[in-house]
């Protein structure tokens, strides 16, 4: 175990449309959707039907397997709308607000023991919060993990900066840690070059360094505590945690988040103040050709200009859409415009120029040719080239031998930017992980 | 098979001719909503460009060694312009072959057609004699693009360096085209279709046969500084240490090519050298391997083909080491063939992928440990 961690593989991916620390909104939603789809590895159903009203933290949905697991709304009003997609699949349920809002009280006192922790996040829906590596999907309330684990910070590129959007809510964060804490020993980790949240007590500091994705929490897991076959931890957002804090400190749950909006098609950036499930119209303006990212560019969804903000996500990036096709791009001794963290290109010579990406491609698909590049932003312990090949094998033994236990999508998110041959390395990841699901189930 | 049936025959080629002039229109569906500026075609690009200085300089080579041996007194453009022209039917019928057969598998795997073969049919001009007939130069391409690189799936799945395959293909089928010590000087198109060819043996063959003056330092009639600078016979692109080493240099620094293979395959072939010097088995000093033939040329350019190469970082140490030994060692301990840098890269190119597994085992091994002492 090390409390020190200092990282040197990585890519800071230097995109324009950072925010600004300022809230430029606050939004008061009139509709707010409850998206099962944010949840991996749960199967929702309805516990409320069109017309019902609603508490903020009312339950609407439950896992089919585990229904002590719920969702709830975040806001009070009344079910407007569920939305089927294919197969009639479960896609959202949408609220409309009311003008005053009415919360359900969870009691304001803090949990004895670890079971009531438990009760309290099964109630306010916030058990959805906690995610179980391996595999990433929703924590399962029986099982005893090995530990928890928080980043403060995200590294990724234009995510939102916890220093500024949470710092007003230590005391919620530490409440926080304390009920956790009851359920299994808690780890967090803070950036070296300083953090707000320095000062948390009752869990194990690690400080952190280096560039993306050196604020991924599976990765920092990987040098603090490997996961290996048989063991279970949870992880939970910062973000999540203040959630969890704020109920005990208030008995009410509010989801409200700072979201950065970001990216290089953003009319303005900055902090919106937002609930989950606010629709992306509300947040910001998009325009036509714009690509709207829940979440950072390297692992976020694509939501859509008709979308609503995830569960999970504090952050929003716009993103022109690339169609446009560069003759002789490839050619081209220089190309100031596009940025390419390889040495065949110039970009070496502007390390602080930001750049206007957008979503094209760059190239086409071809097999794997060069590889190295994978390893250069692979901060872990693993071969990331094999672990890629046994997922695309469906080896499940080589896939443990490899790591698929360590890592999720994210945490290889860089190889899919930097590979030249353009492979989808996360889709690949996460089908050897959904495999491994099916298999050791 | 069905969405073959809609694209019709021409798709593969078409569609390589558009994305070679514009990048394509294709946005993120999944994975990172952004992506890297690089790719395979701008890889493919710059070991061509790595590659120029020594064609260039191969060809000025050309030119001069007809001058020199044939005593026709010409001056630089012509020399170069020679070489030149005897250089591009190779290049024409190396690409054209090559890309015909590309384009056409291309099609039959319903896929794009890929950029390897940028590379490696310019690479076969300059590692086969100058005056090869050309048919047997189309049949070598032919043989390597399907049988070494088609068959396995194309670029990225073949097990040998394509390029070292035609020119085996030529070793093994047409020994007398291409070795011993009349092929490496052109008298095609000089004015001297009823002189008899000269022979012209290559320092390589001379050092193996012994001719090696302690006191000079020389080979035979070359000097080290001529063996360096390249003015000797040889196939087209590896004479010149300088310009490999202009070569080696860009590869290195666009991160194109792993400079731990080309070290670690100096490294290889000095050792062995130097033990082959104190066994008595050579009288030319270790260094005068790297200048001698084609070594420095397999170790930048043939032994680092990412695809056929070690993928391991430390498997790349192993990798590199041992194709400069093994080069070194047949160039000293075989008596019939004393160029041992391709069989080398093709013995370890075959050998890569357990290295790579051997690797691979024992980090699996460490870390397996690493969880029970955990």
């Amino acid at each position: 175990m090390s409390n020190n961690l200092d990282l040197k593989k990585g890519l800071n991916i230097p995109i324009k449309g950072v925010a600004a620390p300022e809230v430029i909104k606050t939004v008061v939603p009139d509709i707010v959707a409850v998206k099962p789809t944010c949840f991996k590895g749960l199967v929702p159903r309805l516990l409320v039907k069109e017309g019902d009203a609603v508490k903020a933290g009312s339950p609407v949905m439950a896992d089919k397997q585990r229904p002590e697991i719920l969702l709830t709304s975040p806001v009070s009003g009344t079910v407007a709308q569920i939305v089927r997609g294919e197969k009639r699949k479960l896609l959202a349920v949408l609220v409309k607000a009311d003008a005053s809002q009415e919360y359900v009280d969870f009691g304001s006192q803090a949990p004895a023991d670890a079971a009531q922790v438990k009760e309290l996040l099964l109630n306010t829906g916030l058990w959805g919060s906690l995610i179980q590596r391996p595999y990433g999907i929703v924590a399962d309330p029986q099982a005893a993990p090995k530990a928890i684990f928080v980043s403060s910070f995200s590294t990724a590129p234009l995510a939102a900066d916890t220093d500024y959007t949470l710092v007003e809510s230590m005391k919620d964060i530490q409440a926080g840690v304390d009920a956790l804490g009851k359920i299994a020993p808690v780890h967090i980790s803070v950036r070296k070059a300083g953090s707000a949240f320095g000062g948390i007590t009752n869990a194990t500091l690690h400080e952190v360094s280096g560039p993306h994705p050196a604020g991924n929490v599976g990765v920092q897991i990987s040098h603090i505590a490997p996961i290996r076959k048989g063991e279970t931890v949870w992880t939970v957002s910062l973000l999540h945690l203040a959630a969890l804090g704020h109920v005990i400190n208030t008995g009410k749950l509010d989801l409200t988040r700072k979201v950065a909006v970001t990216g290089p098609a953003a009319a303005r950036t900055g902090y919106v103040v937002a609930l989950p499930g606010t629709p992306v119209k509300d947040i910001t303006d998009v325009k036509e050709g714009v690509r709207v990212v829940g979440g950072d560019v390297l692992s976020g969804e694509n939501l859509g200009a008709e979308g609503y903000l995830g569960f999970f996500e504090d952050q929003l990036t716009l993103l022109y859409e690339g169609y446009k096709r560069e003759w002789l791009g490839w050619a081209k001794v220089f190309r100031p415009k596009v940025f390419s963290s390889s040495w065949c290109y110039f970009s070496w010579l502007t390390p602080r120029k930001k750049y206007n990406m957008d979503t094209n491609l760059h190239g086409g698909p071809r097999a794997f040719v060069q590889t190295k590049c994978f390893e250069d932003v692979t901060p872990m312990d693993i071969f990331p080239i094999y672990l890629i090949k046994a997922c695309l094998a469906g080896d499940i033994e080589k896939m443990e031998k490899f790591g698929i236990y360590e890592v999720l999508p994210e945490d290889l998110a860089l190889c899919d930017f930097v590979d030249p041959s353009k492979n989808e390395i996360q889709a690949i990841i996460q089908k050897g992980i959904d495999l491994m699901i099916k298999e050791m189930a | 098979m069905a969405q073959q049936n809609k694209t019709p025959w021409w798709h593969s080629t078409v569609d390589a001719f558009d994305t070679f002039l514009r990048v394509p229109g294709t946005v993120s569906a999944k994975g990172a909503h952004v992506r890297d500026g690089i790719d395979l075609k701008r890889v493919m690009i710059m070991v061509v460009v790595a590659l120029v200085p020594a064609a260039l300089f191969g060809m000025y080579n050309v030119g001069l060694q007809t001058s020199t041996l044939y005593n026709l007194e010409w001056g630089f453009w012509h020399m170069f312009f020679y070489g030149l022209l005897r250089m591009l039917p190779l290049f024409v019928v190396s690409y054209v072959v090559g890309l015909a057969i590309e384009f056409a598998s291309s099609q039959i795997r319903g896929e794009e057609v890929n950029e390897g073969y940028l590379v490696t049919g310019f690479l076969i001009p300059l590692i086969v004699p100058i005056d090869v007939p050309l048919w047997m130069l189309a049949l070598a391409v032919a043989f390597s693009v399907i049988f070494v690189k088609e068959v396995f799936g194309g670029t990225g799945m073949n097990i040998w360096n394509p390029a070292l395959v035609a020119r085996a293909f030529l070793f093994f089928s047409y020994p007398s085209s291409m070795s011993g010590s009349s092929v490496w000087v052109s008298k095609t198109w000089a004015g001297l279709d009823g002189v008899d060819a000269i022979s012209a043996a290559t320092p390589l063959a001379i050092a193996h046969d012994g001719a090696y003056d302690a006191a000079t330092g020389a080979v035979g009639q070359y000097s080290f500084m001529d063996m360096f600078y390249g003015f000797i016979p040889g196939s087209t692109g590896e004479t010149s240490v300088i310009a490999i080493l202009i070569g080696a240099f860009i590869l290195v620094w666009t991160g194109v090519a792993s400079w731990k293979i080309m070290v670690s395959s100096i490294a290889g072939g000095l050792l062995v050298g130097w033990l082959g010097q104190l066994a008595g088995a050579t009288a030319v000093p270790c260094y005068y391997q790297l200048v001698m033939g084609g070594f420095l040329f397999g170790s930048v350019f043939m032994a680092t083909d990412p695809v056929t190469a070690a993928q391991t970082e430390t498997g790349k140490w192993i990798y590199g080491f041992l194709v400069g030994a093994l080069a070194v060692v047949v160039r000293l301990w075989n008596p019939g063939y004393m160029e041992g840098m391709m069989l080398a890269i093709l013995l370890m190119n075959t050998m890569a992928p357990l290295i790579d597994h051997c690797v691979v085992s024992a980090h699996t091994s460490r870390r397996a440990k690493k969880a029970l002492t955990a």
